[in-house]
């Protein structure tokens, strides 16, 4: 049995699943890049798309994949949706990326102070540590601290027209939804992404 | 440092650029290094190549597989330090074969003044090699152009990972104390 958080019954705050259907309604030719283990089935429990590419390790790159995207494909819009846990762990692309401050590049964090895939550990945003307060302390412009579901599609709306870089923290309940796996085979991302933009 | 020296130190690490531009490689991501500051002043003042100050080497390897899959080529520059903090990060450019490109300036093995860099400069190929990264190495300002233009021959039309190490030797020891 995994050990799960006590009842979150009266939890105001997102359903993990709920939040990612209300980023990609209406995704359109968006390009989502995913980090390990949840946001990764998250992503395919919406159903697969050749433009997503999904993180299956490389803790900690998912936002600096997002950046390298966004610079090579200006004219597309990229989202990065990852854990605390993985963000935690690139804390300094957020620099990297505030820096940069691509106009077509969004990160979501899904954020619900545990480390999920290895037994619910709680992970430092769950102390004292604010997401948004780095990613404002890095420089990126428009930053959203998100725990309804009125403020999340307002977020998933500025995903097509925003000009500057987005930063939202997303909090979600700390459950375990059932896991929908997607390929594991980076080869076949790879190629199927590139494929899908006509790159390759 | 004699003055014939100097031209030739000037000529590898326009040498060097000049086989990134050949190549099309249009983001260089860089942790600074002193061996490294003029091609990183040529990449940043270069229109076509987006010049990306990491904050730690790992996130230039991620920035250059996001860059493929949005069909651009990427280098990255770094000090054989950076190896190191390079290499769960690798796992990336293996299990999805993506090319990589990282020309790496040498410390710790000649003349070095500073032993804290001896640790991981003298592991820096040993480490690249394990990661199956394929290594080359420069010692003489003559080869470099042509070593580098052969790695990124191999990175991006093989989809392989590559590292080409500059030697300190070549680099010239830091002058510490006159």
């Amino acid at each position: 049995m995994s050990a799960l958080p006590p009842d979150r019954g009266n939890d105001p705050r997102l359903e993990r699943r709920a939040a990612i259907r209300a980023l990609l309604a209406d995704r359109r030719d968006l390009l989502l890049v995913t980090g390990l283990g949840s946001t990764t089935y998250d992503a395919a429990s919406v159903g697969d798309d050749p433009g997503n590419f999904y993180l299956w390790g490389a803790m900690g790159g998912a936002a600096m994949i997002g950046l390298g995207l966004a610079l090579a494909r200006p004219e597309r819009r990229v989202l990065v949706v990852t854990g605390d846990g993985e963000m935690l762990m690139g804390l300094g692309s957020l620099a990297t990326v505030g820096v940069q401050a691509p106009p077509n590049l969004a990160i979501a964090v899904f954020d619900n102070g545990h480390y999920g895939e290895t037994g619910m550990q709680p992970s430092h945003t769950a102390e004292r540590v604010s997401l948004p307060g780095v990613a404002r302390s890095c420089g990126i412009a428009a930053v959203f601290d998100i725990a309804d579901e009125a403020a999340l599609r307002d977020f998933a709306g500025r995903l097509q027209s925003a000009r500057e870089t987005l930063f939202a923290r997303v909090a979600i309940r700390a459950d375990e939804p059932p896991r929908v796996l997607p390929s594991r085979d980076g080869v076949f991302l790879k190629h199927r992404f590139r494929h899908a933009l006509a790159v390759e | 440092m004699a003055e014939g020296t100097a031209t030739v130190a000037t000529d590898w690490r326009e040498a060097i650029f000049a086989a990134l531009k050949a190549a099309e490689v249009r983001q260089v991501g860089y942790v600074p290094d002193a061996g490294h500051s003029r091609l990183i002043e040529l990449c940043r003042a270069d229109p076509t190549i987006r010049a990306v100050p990491l904050t730690t080497e790992e996130e230039g390897v991620a920035l250059a597989a996001g860059a493929w899959l949005g069909g651009q080529r990427a280098a990255l520059l770094m000090q054989s330090s950076g190896v190191g903090n390079c290499i769960n990060m690798l796992s990336l450019t293996k299990s999805c074969r993506f090319p990589l490109a990282m020309l790496v300036t040498m410390r710790g093995e000649w003349a070095e003044f500073n032993p804290w860099q001896v640790p991981m400069g003298s592991k820096t190929q040993a480490a690249l090699t394990l990661c199956d990264v394929l290594v080359y190495r420069v010692e003489h300002g003559d080869e470099a152009g042509e070593t580098v233009a052969a790695a990124l021959d191999m990175a991006f039309n093989g989809s392989l990972a590559t590292a080409v190490l500059l030697g300190q030797r070549l680099i010239g020891a830091k002058r510490w104390v006159k």
